[in-house]
């Protein structure tokens, strides 16, 4: 299987660099028969590397020792879901599922190209053959995932403990899905310019490829923060580590694009910033893989280093200077169609809404690197953590918020203090008086109730939008209330889907501020004992240690300590946390025992749990109690988020393709002649 | 069995329950022995208060852990408790503050034994001032030039529209609604 396996990275690297010329030459001199065979090399491509991830997942499943990757990321008890995520556990098993997903996306990309898409496709089949070559490269020359070792060990090293995790199955995935699909959007940006074809044609390809490159990475990001929070034990979900950044950067730029497009499809304005931001937002996914693999920068997710940096690096480099020299040499075809009328209007929110963005991109970017530029410029390390982050992003974050809510409420063009106040009086009420209740309630925490305000106005903001969609359907089509609600959002679903993704955010940033409140201890309890935590919401909670328990698991030695809880003296809930050894197939000790948390979650707080050891291996036991609150709705928000982007970028949200929009026709001022 | 197996069994044997007596004596007797205690992460010590007091967490919180985690002092011993650096830092921490230090002579006696790099957040001064403050020299700037970007359209667009004819609309009041209703019910 490892013959096959390389033999097919071999096919993969040199098809990849055959298609790459072809689909570049095929565009540039006009010649369709080199433009097919470079379209053929997708497949051909594809294939290749489906065959080599069936040769990695054959060699994994069949607990084929030799291999070395095999070896290193698993043994003869792991369970078969946690074998198969070990394909993407391990930098040189990621480097290759990382070139199956470009395959794959790169092959949709050029099957479900429309067909006012197709002068674009040698190109686009140029720009993913060169990254899945680029990929395979790597995997040959510096991390191969079917090298072998000289010897056959008994059996593997095991998963890490920590990766054991249900969300360790999807949440690589689901960050490289949205690393990956960010691709094709900047494989069609770069076919647009290489093509001259910088109309509107090359957004409506890319916006949805976009969108879903977001979702994908949301989900990641989401799912990456609950993993953290369930498996690792420290109680957060986001320690702004170098790497939880790289994630981090490309969305925001996406976002900030996901907006700025609305304003080139309706007025032709902002060319040259959009097609910068689908550059940057896939220089953004190569720099954060550097990252992850180089081991540049200090980070708990990095892979093991090795000189796969340096292979990321002057991709990197080649990428930015390719793509920028592509880009200067196109500016003149980048000019505006239309101006901007009012400093007061939606396209003027849209631009401070995507100075906002870049900015925290650039703050997160600048924070990030800043350790290896203070080593540069003093000699002297310094650590970029937690603290940094908040304090530079908190208030960047907020004026965010506060955009999420301003923006919708502004008119197109040009808003009129009239059409203003009657926007504002709604959300700005709402805002006022959850600031006015929660400061009469106690509340003193600065920011978090700056962001409880603000995430009113927004919900303010949507409420009326929503609110006045329906009433208006309702009067005009005398549609019951939740009938005109269901088709308001069916026929608008890119700007109702919009809203509900702010609903999202606007849940995620409420969620963020309750761990202002945050309240934890440690206590040292018998069998019998108790500890008491008072609550951020007024109650007190007792916590009751009932003993230790131990036995087996398929892979592990458990040890469980359960806490009986007590809310007010009225019985919750009983939760057990536990620690683990993990063992291999003869039993030995494979990694240091690891920690499963105990959470008890509510909209309100989280309760969580960790069962911190035994005091001179007694059930005498050392707990941390925490209580965190509103948890609930991060998860929740990001569930939000992800069901509004899903509704945003349902088929047939936007108009048919080559139609004029309506709101373009009304621009225009075409609607007398129509009518006529 | 063989000889040899058999005294090796009994030695393996008896070195644990020797242990064991050895941790019992050491132990409250009223607190039961676990059947594995090795199974059970590492000994841990007792917790008192003045592990939980705000002061010392305030401190650890802008410590961070030279084990290599890349987290606080605080998190990081409180987190699967398998780091042995946090507990020993942590037991520093309590040592340096019960000796009668402020929480800023507690940071500089760890910035002096471990550098800058112990602090989880660069100290505002020198270069590190420029780390501080250069994201909002960057939105500042971006807004300063945003706001010139608008006006200079603004401007523009007002003079287009004072050259423009007044009357080119060809369409009546009830049209215009209309279209204001469409610009108002699209994307946002």
């Amino acid at each position: 299987m490892t013959l096959l396996g390389n033999i097919a990275l071999w096919v993969t690297l040199l098809l990849g660099v055959w298609g790459a010329f072809m689909g570049f030459a095929g565009g540039l001199a006009g010649r369709p028969e080199l433009a097919r065979s470079a379209l053929r090399a997708v497949f051909a491509v594809t294939a290749a590397v489906v065959v080599a991830s069936i040769a990695l997942l054959t060699a994994l499943l069949g607990r084929d020792f030799n291999v070395e990757y095999v070896a290193a990321y698993t043994s003869r008890n792991l369970p078969i879901y946690y074998t198969i995520s070990a394909f993407w556990a391990g930098q040189k098993g990621s480097l290759l599922f990382w070139a199956l997903i470009v395959s794959i996306f790169m092959t949709l990309a050029v099957m479900l190209a429309p067909r006012r898409d197709r002068e674009f496709l040698p190109y686009v089949a140029a720009v993913c053959l060169v990254v899945v070559a680029f990929f395979a490269s790597v995997m040959l020359f510096a991390s191969n995932p079917f090298e072998r070792l000289a010897f056959v060990p008994q059996d593997g090293s095991g998963l890490n403990p920590q990766l054991q995790n249900p969300g360790m199955t999807i949440h690589p995935p689901m960050l490289y899905l949205g690393y990956t699909s960010i691709t094709i959007p900047f494989a069609f940006a770069i076919g647009a310019m290489m093509s001259r074809r910088l109309d509107v044609t090359w957004l409506h390809a890319i916006r949805r490829w976009t969108l879903l490159s977001w979702l994908f990475l949301a989900v990641g990001i989401v799912l990456g923060m609950w993993w953290a929070y369930v498996e690792l034990g420290w109680g957060g979900y986001w320690a702004w580590d170098p790497v939880e950044n790289a994630s981090f950067l490309p969305w925001l730029v996406m976002t900030a694009f996901l907006h700025s497009v609305m304003i080139q499809e309706k007025r032709g304005m902002l060319k040259k910033w959009n097609l910068a931001l689908i550059i940057g937002a896939f220089l953004l996914s190569i720099f954060g893989t550097f990252i992850t693999r180089s081991g540049v920068i200090s980070s708990v997710h990095s892979f093991t280093q090795s000189n796969v940096g340096f292979f990321f690096l002057g991709f990197l480099i080649f990428v930015a200077v390719a793509s920028f020299w592509l880009y200067t040499r196109r500016l003149d075809l980048l000019k505006p169609d239309g101006t901007l009328e009012s400093m007061v209007s939606r396209e003027a929110g849209f631009l401070f809404n995507n100075l906002l963005l870049v900015g925290i991109a650039f703050s997160v970017l600048w924070g990030t690197l800043f350790p290896i530029l203070s080593e540069w410029v003093r000699g002297t390390k310094v650590t970029v953590g937690p603290p940094f982050f908040n304090q530079v992003n908190i208030p960047l974050g907020l004026a965010l918020l506060a955009l999420t809510g301003i923006g919708p409420l502004i008119a197109w063009r040009r808003a009129s203090v009239a059409n203003l106040k009657r926007q504002f009086a709604v959300p700005l009420f709402t805002g006022a008086a959850t600031l006015a209740l929660l400061a009469a309630l106690g509340v003193r925490h600065f920011y978090a109730l700056v962001s409880f305000a603000l995430g009113a106005f927004v919900i303010g903001t949507i409420g009326q939008e929503f609110a006045r969609g329906t009433r208006a359907r309702h009067r005009q089509y005398a549609e019951g209330y939740a009938v005109a609600l269901m088709r308001l959002v069916g026929r608008n679903r890119r700007r109702y889907g919009g809203y509900i993704v702010h609903l999202g955010i606007v849940m995620l940033f409420v969620a963020f501020a309750g761990m202002a409140f945050r309240r934890e201890m440690e206590a040292t309890l018998k069998p019998g004992e108790s500890a008491q935590l008072a609550s951020p919401f007024g109650h007190t909670y007792t916590f009751t240690h009932l003993g230790v328990s131990q036995y087996n698991e398929l892979n592990r030695l458990v040890s469980a300590a359960s806490v009986d809880v007590r809310k007010n003296d009225k019985r919750v809930t009983l939760l057990t946390s536990e620690k683990r050894q993990h063992v291999d197939g003869f039993g030995r000790a494979t990694f240091e025992p690891s920690t499963e948390v105990a959470i008890k979650s509510d909209l309100l707080e989280d309760l969580y749990i960790v069962y911190a050891g035994s005091v001179a291996g007694t059930e005498q036991t050392v707990y941390r109690f925490t209580i965190n609150p509103l948890v609930w709705w991060v998860w929740a928000g990001g569930f939000v988020l992800v069901i509004g982007g899903l509704i945003a970028m349902w088929p047939g949200a936007g108009s048919a393709p080559g139609a004029p929009r309506r709101t373009e026709a009304g621009y225009g001022v075409t609607l007398a002649a129509r009518e006529a | 069995m063989d000889r040899r197996r058999f005294l090796g069994g009994l030695v393996a044997s008896v070195v644990p329950v020797a242990g064991l007596a050895q941790d019992e004596a050491q132990t409250d007797s009223t607190v039961g022995q676990l059947w594995d205690p090795n199974r059970a992460g590492r000994f841990i010590t007792p917790r008192g208060e003045r592990d939980n007091a705000e002061e010392i967490k305030a401190i650890e919180r802008r410590l961070r852990c030279t084990c290599g985690c890349n987290l606080d002092v605080y998190t990081c011993r409180t987190t699967d408790f398998t780091c042995g650096v946090s507990p020993e830092m942590h037991r520093e921490v309590l040592g340096l503050w019960e000796g009668g230090q402020t929480a800023e002579e507690i940071i500089a006696a760890f910035v002096a034994q471990h550098g800058e790099a112990v602090l989880m957040a660069p100290p505002k001064e020198g270069f590190n001032l420029v780390g501080y403050a250069m994201p909002f020299a960057a939105v500042t700037a971006g807004f300063a030039a945003l706001l010139l970007f608008l006006r200079h359209h603004a401007r523009r667009s007002t003079l287009i529209a004072a050259a423009a004819p007044t009357s080119s609309v060809d369409a009546t009041d009830d049209e215009l609604a209309r279209l204001a209703d469409e610009l108002q019910s699209d994307e946002p």
